[in-house]
Parts: structure tokens; C-alpha cells; sequence
């Protein structure tokens, strides 16, 4: 499923909002936990995950085409750890064969 | 550090899109709600500039209690992993702050 096809699907279930409504919502929502996570914060939603940042140390790493070697800085990468009712749901997916 | 949650983000849909309360609660309800059911039947969730939710089907394998050291089988079971997008990654990168 993309983004415009989640779009769809929740535009699809309400008749209050216009698809365009809906597809304003969507960007708003992903851009408010992108600027969380930039800004160093958590994202934690019930049911579903959270997300938080993981840091990784600076090392040295290597142009693959030259061998040249290369300093990395430390930097933060996305996390998403799925909560426990996805990973149920998810799993249970599994056993009625989906 | 205060957390992200659904009502935040529910109140900025009030205040940005101009969405009653209600339709901004249900907004961000349906949105992840939609995207656990596509998860529920193996469907993969791609959001560009955000990230994709994969699904992995992962074998039986021989697993230990750390305790007792008994061995015991963990079961083949299916995962969600995130895979964050370039942009995303390129944002987060970029935060100089202490380890959360």
C-alpha cells in the first residue's frame, strides 16, 4: 500500500472530508513525526509502535571503488520498535495464511 | 523528552487544516489503523519520504532460555520491520543531541 492508496482507502470510509482533505491530513501527520524524530523526540502510539532514534558511532569506513578510506561521524538512524498489538495481529496473520 | 502521541497530532490537524476535533481524533486513528490492517494481510506500507513497513516470514529456529539455559524452539513467526526513507534518514542525521 503507498501513501496516495492510504489516502484513498481512508477518504474511501468517511464522508465528511474530500480526498484532497485527506491527502493534506496524511502529509501533515508524516511531517509532524519527521520533524519529532529530527528534533530528538519519541514517537509512541498505542497498539501500533514507537519510533525513537538510535545512535551510531563514528567509524572509518572505505570508498569501495578506490580503497580509499573515509571518516564517518557519529549520526542518529530512525528505530521503530512495533508495539505489542501489531506484532499479534501481525503474527496471527501468519497462521491464518495470509 | 516528551513523546510524540496521536493527540498532538490530532491537535495539529485542528489547528492547521482547520478539522473539528472529532474528524482530526478520527484522522489520525484511521491513519494508523489503516496501515496495521494493510500490515494484518501481509501488505507492504510504503510512505515515501517517511519509510516502508516490511513483513518477514522467519523460520523455526532452536532458541535457549537465558535463565534455566533449557533449549526450547522459538516458532517461525512473521515481524514488521521499518525501513526509514532517504529523507527521513538525511533529517534525523543531521540531530546533534545526546543519545535518547
Amino acid at each position: 500500500m503507498t501513501k496516495s492508496e492510504l489516502v484513498e482507502l481512508i477518504a474511501s470510509k468517511q464522508t465528511q472530508l474530500s480526498v484532497k482533505d485527506v491527502e493534506l491530513a496524511v502529509k501533515t501527520i508524516i511531517e509532524h513525526m519527521s520533524q519529532s524524530l529530527a528534533e530528538g523526540h519519541r514517537i509512541e502510539i498505542r497498539g501500533f509502535g514507537s519510533f525513537s532514534l538510535h545512535h551510531r558511532a563514528a567509524r572509518t569506513g572505505r570508498n569501495p571503488k578506490t580503497g580509499d578510506s573515509v571518516k564517518l561521524p557519529a549520526k542518529f538512524v530512525p528505530h521503530f520498535k512495533p508495539g505489542k498489538e501489531l506484532r499479534e495481529q501481525v503474527n496471527d496473520s501468519m497462521k491464518s495464511g495470509y | 523528552m516528551a513523546a510524540l502521541t496521536k493527540a498532538e497530532m490530532a491537535e495539529r490537524l485542528y489547528e492547521e487544516l482547520g478539522l473539528n476535533k472529532r474528524e482530526a481524533k478520527e484522522m489520525v486513528e484511521a491513519f494508523f489503523g489503516e496501515i496495521r490492517d494493510a500490515l494484518s494481510h501481509n501488505e507492504q506500507v510504503k510512505l515515501s519520504g517517511f519509510g516502508n513497513f516490511d513483513l518477514r516470514d522467519k523460520k523455526e529456529r532452536p532458541g535457549r532460555n537465558p535463565k534455566t539455559g533449557e533449549e526450547i524452539p522459538i516458532c517461525a513467526r512473521r515481524v514488521v520491520t521499518f525501513r526509514p526513507g532517504q529523507k527521513l534518514k538525511q533529517k534525523v542525521e543531521a540531530y546533534a543531541g545526546t543519545q535518547s
